[in-house]
């Protein structure tokens, strides 16, 4: 029998809104379709490892299943890897990059389990190039609601394929997946960084010019907008710096340091001022060749890096809006700052077609995403009139960021929201897949 | 508040639906358009008054309830928490006559079934639950009049002084669990429940109780006091000698 029975306090990765559940492993799917036959009145939720900003991951006062054999060796066959859905992102890089294959999409942290990858749909920096994760899926295994094992491709079944990917786990649980990669000569990208003097310029520099298959922007919204555009291609083997050209596809991805676990936190609008003028003067504007992981992953560098934000916690938001919208954009470095609100960390980037994910994030246009400390009340208010404008404007909030989105407003921004409600009710008769997430925007 | 990442509950109940402070509480906490506030009471006739008293776009809804028939609350409790509560808040009282409370001792036991067992049973009930779903706040009222007995309201004030100690217990006892227990001490407050008599010094109104208390709830404090000042006015009270407390008028 697995273990089971342990209370703990899940909380997202922002640590906004913690809740208590009592958490189970499972050692195979047997156990695991055992534990959801036994799933309290209060339903199970899966987890991966915990970096959905809000509360997607948690299920209080039910059962959260921690993530499936995230030890199993990833199997490679090809450029097809099938991997186990509690495995992280990280572990496959290290197993796959070294063999001259890359993860097609690669969102900004390698800590997250392939499980939780698919459940969000998650996009990278080359989103408008390459689509979110489920473009790259050809097989998922699902085991349902009644605890049935099914292997699901989207050819196969593509109701119950595409209701799971960007599902937020309410579908069933994924224990495997299979997911094609893409080919690399080097684990390096070729940066271009350019420094960008005010949002405006930012948008019609991002609108205007053909964007590198990677990019980025990093905005500073304490400087209306002043920002830093980072584009990045594949780096070629002949590209390489004499020092390392030798070991083309090292993966050495690091945690230098482990931020404490502190009660007040040190980040203060004149520090993140002060902070974000000091990398925008220290930004060069030429060409780099940095490792992968430092690029798509600059903040795995900072372990834990969350608590920064001390005891009560943060909150990103984060949104997609079509091309003509740019004046919701523009909102995070003018109104928002005017009204005392100043997110700490801004991320513009670019959104090309959207795949057929029922519940998926990305559509063409924009996505922005913002940091910000929470406790300030003004801030609750403020992201209200947000998700309005963004509605209106036939935008959405990323669930995966999500933690304060109400009810009506989650079905004018997902259109889909009823298909994958009776999907989801066939792979889930008995209702037992439920999370915060689920109960806080009524998604049954 | 659990649910939301800004701390703002989705669903509120106010035990004691009509009551002036747990009205300003529930306005004070700056509800999200569309959240869900069930207001529990006797008369259906005042709910329906304070529910048109809320802001329109929250979802009011009226059950009855009666604090001072505690073997009914098992099932009206089971039937409040087959949605989940984020916040509970327990605004029910009476304030007995003291000279009547004398006179007639059943006055007395009355309004402690009210301000003591009714609360005990309620907290109780709604802390089980809590403790099941995995999050909650609990919102109590005690009362500057819990510090120290004295001759003009003694009646009220052993059953504040009860329900101070009971909230303070269980909000130990449910220390880890995810709910997390609020004790509110107000001073003497301005209003319905008051009318006709003296204000004490360092009086108060709902709305500054109900302001003082969004914010404790926000920060996820144990205790506030309401003014604030009255931490040291309660300190002063205890080391007040009796023969002079005893003679002390207000």
């Amino acid at each position: 029998m697995s273990s089971r029975g342990v209370a703990r306090t899940f909380a997202g990765w922002g640590r906004t809104t913690s809740s208590i559940s009592l958490s189970a492993r499972a050692r195979d799917e047997d156990e695991l379709a055992e534990l959801i036959r036994a799933a309290p009145a209060r339903g199970v939720s899966s987890r991966g490892l915990g970096r959905s900003y809000g509360d997607a991951a948690q299920n209080g006062g039910g059962l959260v299943i921690e993530p499936f054999r995230p030890d199993a060796e990833p199997v490679l066959t090809g450029d097809v890897v099938t991997v186990s859905a509690g495995a992280s992102l990280g572990s496959l890089l290290e197993t796959v990059v070294p063999r001259g294959l890359l993860p097609p999409v690669l969102p900004g942290t390698r800590q997250v389990s392939v499980g939780g990858a698919i459940a969000a749909d998650v996009h990278g920096k080359n989103h408008h190039v390459d689509g979110s994760l489920g473009r790259w899926v050809e097989r998922i295994v699902l085991i349902d609601g009644l605890g049935e094992r099914r292997e699901v491709t989207p050819a196969g079944d593509p109701d119950t394929f595409w209701a799971t990917v960007g599902g937020m786990g309410l579908t069933g649980v994924v224990t495997e997946a299979t997911l094609r990669l893409l080919p690399i000569e080097t684990s390096y990208l070729r940066v271009r960084a350019r420094r960008v003097r005010d949002f405006d310029a930012l948008l019609s520099a991002m609108r205007d010019s053909k964007p590198a298959r990677y990019q980025v922007a990093w905005v500073d919204a304490f400087a209306r907008g002043r920002s830093i555009l980072e584009d990045g291609e594949p780096a070629r083997r002949r590209e390489l710096p004499d020092g390392v050209a030798r070991h083309p596809l090292e993966c050495q991805p690091r945690t230098r340091i482990v931020a404490p676990s502190l009660a007040m936190s040190p980040l203060r609008p004149r520090v993140v001022r002060a902070f974000n003028a000091a990398w925008w003067r220290r930004a060069d504007d030429g060409e780099r060749v940095v490792p992968l992981s430092r690029f798509f992953h600059p903040l795995d560098g900072v372990g834990e890096w969350h608590r920064l934000y001390g005891r009560r916690g943060f909150l990103q938001y984060q949104i997609a809006v079509p091309d003509g919208a740019e004046q919701v954009l523009e909102r995070f470095v003018t109104t928002l700052p005017d009204a005392g609100l100043t997110p700490y960390l801004v991320v513009l980037k670019r959104f090309g077609p959207g795949d057929d994910g029922l519940l998926s994030f990305p559509r063409p246009g924009w996505t922005i995403a913002a940091d910000f400390p929470s406790g300030d009340p003004a801030l609750a208010r403020a992201l209200d009139e947000m998700d309005e404008l963004t509605a209106s404007v036939g935008g959405r909030v990323y669930l995966a960021k999500d933690s304060r989105l109400r009810p009506d407003v989650l079905t004018r921004m997902y259109p889909e929201l009823p298909r994958w409600q009776k999907i989801r009710a066939e792979l889930d008769p008995l209702g037992r897949f439920q999370s915060d997430l689920d109960r806080r925007l009524s998604m049954r | 508040m659990t649910n939301n990442g800004t701390r703002r509950p989705q669903r509120v109940v106010l035990l004691g639906g009509a009551s002036e402070i747990g009205l300003a509480l529930v306005s004070a906490l700056d509800l999200p358009p569309g959240a869900a506030v069930v207001l529990a009471g006797r008369s259906d006739e005042r709910l329906a008054a304070a529910a048109a008293s809320l802001p329109s776009n929250l979802d009011a809804r009226r059950v009855w309830f009666d604090a001072s028939t505690p073997e009914k609350h098992g099932a009206f409790f089971d039937e409040l928490f087959t949605d989940q509560v984020d916040v509970l808040i327990a605004a029910f009282g009476v304030l007995p006559r003291q000279t009547e409370a004398e006179q007639e001792p059943m006055r007395a036991v009355d309004s402690l079934a009210v301000n003591l067992s009714g609360q005990v049973s309620a907290l109780l009930h709604a802390a089980n639950h809590m403790r099941r779903q995995g999050h909650g706040d609990l919102v109590v009222f005690s009362s500057i009049a819990a510090v120290r007995g004295r001759r003009a309201n003694y009646v009220y004030g052993a059953a504040k002084a009860g329900l101070d100690a009971f909230a303070c217990g269980l909000a130990d006892a449910l220390r880890g669990s995810g709910v997390h227990v609020l004790v509110v001490r107000p001073g003497f407050v301005r209003g319905r429940m008051t009318q006709g008599m003296k204000a004490a010094p360092f009086s108060t109104t709902s709305a500054k109780v109900a302001a003082a208390t969004a914010t404790a709830l926000r920060g996820r404090r144990a205790v506030v006091w309401a003014p604030s000042s009255l931490r040291f006015v309660a300190f002063a009270m205890r080391l007040t000698p009796r023969g002079v407390w005893r003679r002390l008028r207000f």
